[in-house]
């Protein structure tokens, strides 16, 4: 395994190293990849770097400029007003948070059995949810629209919020029975023999040992809930129950002409709660994407 | 405490211990019911009624608002012959595989590799960028993206000099919808990738460098049948994302100019809620559903077979 040679084929001397071939071949191959990679870094940055500079630039347009002469703060002073900010994204918490606690709530309500005991039905239901998983909300809207306007959930947000909870529900408990899985079964059995029933074991000995996943699963739904448009955009009607993800489109139409500086102002305002989850996360997620791994049933 | 089971163990049927009564079954199912009522009521129950409402005349106002009829295949056979339902699947079409399958797969497989060959400082700077793009809401990103390609946009700034300017939401709307797309969910496969690859042992490689292979070749011959399985998850998890993309094309086109731009989502929206034909809107989530149905079933046998 330490034999190794350089990298310039047919007659090079094998060397005794542990260390990866210098060649000169390797050092062009490593020098393109960082240029591509950087190139390729560039081109997702652009169109970034517009909502940033916009926000800031009082004039701004719809070209990406450096604010200059024109920085300023108008942008953000115009739409801090309980309107056109305070209030979408004091609806739009309240349907995130809401209907994170039921779905995470519930997951790991349900995934206790999963995880602990054995029954014939286990594989069918695990094969449900995992199917479930798959499903395109998208298409559930028409129905579901019919299902609140028979049953007057339409235009509430209770309703909104049980809806969002089901639609995050089946990957919650995927996830949270993976983690579950993880924590070793010994403590339990002591805890049982003492007397404590499963809800116990789960409360004071699971729960706390499968925290970090826990959160992982909680943030994780949390963002994808925040930007979550169309199910808030069907489901609830008047302007003022609306969240910040489908408020936004209040600058549109409104007066005529689009203020481009204040759509970006408002936007980064927005964007920022799920960027600031994101960097909490980012550091525990590399193992939630190891498909080939982490999601064996 | 005797039908307990070690997470991670094998559960096959010979370690199954099926003799406890029913009542324990139920007794240990019960934290379960939340769970259930809340996926039989939110998720199983719309899915019925869309397959009921199908094959109605199920509408808000007009024509059929009053009594709904059983209409039977009629709304099947109304969109089937409908250019703009024709014309929404093969937008479809054009945007899931454009930018799911060709452009979000395969930039992303492209940057995972890449990023192994780089630096520390471009290998974070492009990993926080192009994530970037992807934890930003859907709305937000389809602004950015309205901004960048718009008639006096960022992009035309650039390349006017060229004499390409043009606006591409009005000439290449399903391009440029695309474009957007991909930008947005690079971010998922190229963490999927960087996963997997992080997997591959490094001597594999240097044995494969060792025998002479170029990149290209390791690549091809050892690098990708090692990550098979997880191409072909990730190819099925972002087909299932694309197929229900709604909110980035609307807030770029509203589906236009015209229907250029119109997948089957906004197709559906459109018919269902601007045109109040329920009935006729369900038949085409139906169909929707179905194709995301059988995707869903492929990739579940994919993470299931080991």
């Amino acid at each position: 395994m330490t034999t190794e040679t350089t990298s310039t084929r047919s007659t090079a001397p094998l060397a005794v190293t542990s260390r990866r071939p210098v060649g000169p071949r390797t050092w062009v191959t490593t020098a393109a990849a960082n240029v591509v990679t950087a190139v390729l870094g560039v081109m997702f940055l652009i169109p970034l770097l517009w909502v940033v500079f916009a926000a800031f630039n009082a004039k701004a347009g719809l070209k990406l400029e450096w604010p200059g002469s024109g920085f300023s703060l108008d942008n953000f002073r115009a739409v801090l007003t309980p309107e056109t900010t305070y209030r979408p994204m004091w609806n739009g918490l309240v349907l995130c948070v809401g209907s994170t606690v039921i779905a995470i709530f519930v997951a790991t309500l349900a995934a206790y059995p999963l995880s602990r005991f054995e029954t014939r039905y286990k594989r069918p239901f695990l094969l449900t949810i995992l199917f479930s998983t798959g499903l395109p909300i998208t298409a559930i809207m028409v129905p579901v629209y019919g299902l609140f306007v028979q049953l007057n959930l339409i235009d509430t947000i209770g309703g909104t919020i049980a809806f969002m909870a089901t639609t995050a529900l089946p990957m919650s408990i995927f996830l949270c029975k993976n983690f579950m899985d993880g924590v070793p079964l010994t403590l339990e059995e002591a805890a049982w023999t003492d007397g404590a029933n499963s809800m116990q074991t789960l409360r004071h000995i699971v729960l706390p040992l499968m925290w970090p996943g826990l959160s992982v699963v909680t943030i994780f739904t949390f963002i994808g809930m925040w930007g979550n448009f169309f199910i808030p955009f069907v489901l609830l009607l008047s302007p003022d129950r609306l969240p910040a993800s489908v408020s936004i489109f209040t600058f549109f139409g409104q007066y005529g002409s689009v203020q481009w500086g204040q759509l970006a102002a408002y936007s980064v305002l927005y964007t920022l709660p799920v960027v600031v989850l994101y960097v909490l996360l980012s550091r525990r997620l590399g193992g939630a994407f190891n498909f080939g791994g982490a999601l064996k049933g | 405490m005797a039908t307990l089971t070690r997470p991670g163990a094998p559960t096959g049927p010979e370690l199954r211990r099926r003799t406890h009564p029913i009542k324990v079954d139920i007794a240990r199912a019960l934290p379960l019911t939340p769970a259930i009522a809340l996926l039989l009521v939110f998720l199983a129950g719309p899915i019925l009624w869309c397959v009921y409402a199908a094959f109605t005349n199920t509408a808000l106002t007009g024509a059929g608002s009053g009594d709904t009829k059983f209409v039977g295949l009629a709304n099947f056979r109304a969109a089937f012959s409908s250019d703009a339902f024709a014309n929404s699947v093969v937008l479809t079409l054009v945007f899931t595989v454009l930018s799911a399958v060709v452009g979000q797969n395969v930039l992303g497989l492209a940057l995972a590799l890449l990023q192994k060959r780089s630096v520390a400082v471009v290998r974070t700077l492009v990993g926080i960028t192009v994530i970037g793009a992807w934890v930003i809401p859907e709305v937000v990103a389809g602004y950015l993206w309205y901004a960048f390609l718009a008639k006096d946009g960022t992009l035309n700034e650039i390349i006017g000099t060229l004499g390409l300017g043009q606006n591409w939401l009005y000439t290449l709307p399903i391009i440029a919808v695309s474009l957007a797309n991909v930008w947005r969910g690079t971010a998922f496969s190229m963490l999927v990738y960087n996963a997997a690859l992080s997997e591959i042992p490094a001597e594999i490689e240097e044995a494969a460098e060792m025998d002479g292979a170029t990149g290209w070749a390791r690549l091809r011959y050892v690098t990708i049948p090692m990550i098979k399985r997880t191409v072909t998850t990730n190819l099925m998890l972002i087909t299932l994302q694309t197929l229900s993309v709604f909110g980035l094309i609307y807030t770029m086109t509203k589906g236009g100019p015209g229907t250029k731009s119109q997948t089957l989502p906004l197709y559906m929206y459109e018919q269902a809620f601007s045109f109040s034909q329920i009935g006729y809107g369900t038949a085409i989530a139906l169909v929707l559903l179905a194709v995301g149905g059988v995707f869903s079933i492929v990739y579940m046998r994919l993470l299931r077979e080991d």
